[in-house]
C-alpha cells in the first residue's frame, strides 16, 4: 500500500470516537507495559545499588571495630512510625557493641531519611542522610558531602545535651541551623532524638 | 535544509529560548538555580528528556488524533521521565544520586509538553530531534546563567559541588570568587530567582534593541 493511501485511511479513522478511545487505551497499556518491563529489568540493579549504599553508610555511621556481617545480623521491630524497622547489629566477640537503624522525619519538602549508629551505651556514633528532597543549596547541607553539620551529633546522647536542649539554636537548643533553612535541621534533630529514644525503649530487645 | 536546522538552533538558543522568551518551565527554573552546578544538572537532564520526547512524539504524529493528543503526550512524557529515572538509578547510580532530584522535577516542566504540542507534533523526526537538543541547550544556558548570577551574589562562589555532578576532573570549575563573603540569602531564595530573571530579561531586550539599531542604521543610510 502506498504511504499516501495509509495516510488517507489514518485521517479517516482518526475522526472516529472509537479510534480515539482505542488509541488512548492502547497508548496507556503500551506505556504501562514498557514501565513494567523497565521496572523488572532495573529492579535488581537498583536494589543492589541501594544495598551498596546501605553498606557504605553503615561503615560511615560505625567508626568502631566489629567482627560480624551487619547485613545478616538484624532484628526487625515495629518502628517509630508503625512500620517494621530493621536494626543492624555490630558485634565484637559475640557481644553487641552497637546498633544501626534508619530514622525519618518530614523535612521541608518530603521525608528526610537518616541512618544512625548508636553505641551500646546509648551514644550517637554517627548519622548520615540516606534520602531527602530538601532545597538544593539550602537544606541539602545536611549531606556530609556538602557540610560538616551532620557530624555535630557524634558523641551525643539523651543526657548530652539534656532532653530540652535537643533542638536547633533558634528553638533554644544546642544544634546549629542553616541560614535560610531551619525546618530541615529541625527535622533531623527531631529524628535523631527519636532514634535515641527508640534505642532506650528497645534496648533489651537487641542488645 | 541546513538553513532550516540553523533556524531551529537559533530559535532554541536565543530567539525563542524556553526561559528567556517563552517564559516556560519557571517552576524548575526557580527551584534549582540556586547554584550554577544545579542549573547545569537540571538543564542537561531536561535536554535528554526533551530530545527523547520530541523524537517519540514526532514519530507517532500521524497516529495521534487531535482530540486526545494532550493526554497521549502527557503519558509519553511521564513514561520517558520514569524510564530515564529508573535506568539512571540502576546503571548510573552515582549520577542518579546527584541528578535524581532534578529528574523528578522534569515531569512538571511544561516546556516539554510545549515543544511536543507546538513543534514536534508537526515536523519530521530529524527536525524534532534537533529542536529538542537546541531547546534543551538553550534551557541549560539560561539555567546556568541564572544559577551563576544567583550563586555569585548569594554565596560568593561559582560552580560549587561541580565535582559531584561532573566527576573529580571538573573540580577546577569550583571557584570562590568573594572570600569571607557573608552571603546574601535573598538571592538564594526563590525571590532572588525572579529578580535575576527579570534583570536578565531586561538585559536581553536592551541587547536586542542595540543590535537591531546597529543593523538598521546602514540600511537607512543606503535609502
Amino acid at each position: 500500500m502506498a504511504i499516501g493511501e495509509i495516510a488517507m485511511k489514518l485521517a479517516k479513522l482518526r475522526g472516529k470516537l472509537s479510534y480515539q478511545t482505542i488509541l488512548l487505551g492502547s497508548v496507556t497499556l503500551l506505556t504501562s507495559g514498557v514501565l513494567a518491563v523497565a521496572n523488572y529489568l532495573t529492579q535488581e540493579a537498583i536494589q543492589a545499588a541501594e544495598m551498596q549504599d546501605i553498606k557504605h553508610t553503615l561503615v560511615q555511621v560505625l567508626p568502631i571495630q566489629y567482627d560480624n556481617d551487619l547485613l545478616q545480623d538484624t532484628v526487625i521491630l515495629p518502628g517509630i512510625d508503625g512500620n517494621l524497622l530493621t536494626v543492624y547489629r555490630a558485634r565484637q566477640r559475640k557481644q553487641v557493641v552497637a546498633v544501626v537503624f534508619q530514622v525519618s522525619q518530614f523535612g521541608y519538602a518530603g521525608p528526610v531519611v537518616l541512618m544512625m549508629g548508636i553505641s551500646r551505651t546509648g551514644e550517637v556514633l554517627g548519622v548520615r542522610v540516606l534520602k531527602h528532597s530538601e532545597t538544593p543549596g539550602l537544606g541539602d547541607k545536611i549531606e556530609l558531602a556538602k557540610n560538616n553539620w551532620i557530624l555535630s551529633f557524634n558523641g551525643r546522647s539523651l543526657t548530652n545535651p539534656v532532653t530540652t536542649q535537643w533542638q536547633v539554636k533558634k528553638d533554644g537548643g544546642v544544634f546549629d541551623q542553616f541560614t535560610g533553612a531551619t525546618i530541615t535541621p529541625r527535622a533531623v534533630v527531631r529524628a535523631v532524638k527519636q532514634g535515641l529514644e527508640f534505642f532506650t525503649a528497645h534496648q533489651a530487645e537487641f542488645l | 535544509m541546513n538553513q532550516n536546522y540553523l533556524n531551529i538552533a537559533r530559535e532554541g538558543l536565543w530567539d525563542n529560548n524556553v526561559v528567556f522568551v517563552q517564559m516556560l518551565a519557571l517552576c524548575p527554573t526557580m527551584a534549582v538555580t540556586s547554584t550554577a552546578t544545579h542549573g547545569l544538572g537540571m538543564g542537561l537532564a531536561t535536554m535528554v528528556v526533551l530530545t527523547l520526547s520530541n523524537l517519540l512524539i514526532s514519530a507517532v504524529r500521524h497516529w495521534v488524533s487531535p482530540e486526545v493528543r494532550i493526554p497521549v503526550y502527557v503519558v509519553f512524557i511521564a513514561t520517558l521521565v520514569t524510564l530515564v529515572d529508573m535506568s539512571l538509578n540502576a546503571w548510573a547510580h552515582e549520577l542518579h544520586k546527584v541528578l535524581g532530584l532534578f529528574i523528578a522535577l522534569i515531569v512538571v516542566n511544561c516546556a516539554i509538553l510545549g515543544r511536543a504540542e507546538a513543534f514536534a507534533s508537526k515536523v519530521g523526526i530529524s527536525e524534532a530531534i534537533v529542536d529538542g537538543l537546541m531547546m534543551g541547550l538553550g534551557f541549560t544556558l539560561a539555567l546556568v546563567t541564572i544559577g551563576a548570577v544567583r550563586e555569585i551574589l548569594g554565596s560568593g562562589t561559582l560552580f560549587t559541588e561541580a565535582h559531584l555532578l561532573l566527576g573529580e576532573m571538573f573540580a577546577f570549575l569550583e571557584l570562590t570568587l568573594i572570600h569571607e563573603y557573608k552571603g546574601f540569602l535573598l538571592m538564594i531564595l526563590p525571590p532572588g530567582g525572579f529578580l535575576t530573571l527579570g534583570f536578565l530579561l531586561a538585559g536581553k531586550r536592551v541587547l536586542e534593541t542595540r543590535l537591531s539599531t546597529v543593523v538598521t542604521v546602514p540600511q537607512q543610510v543606503s535609502v
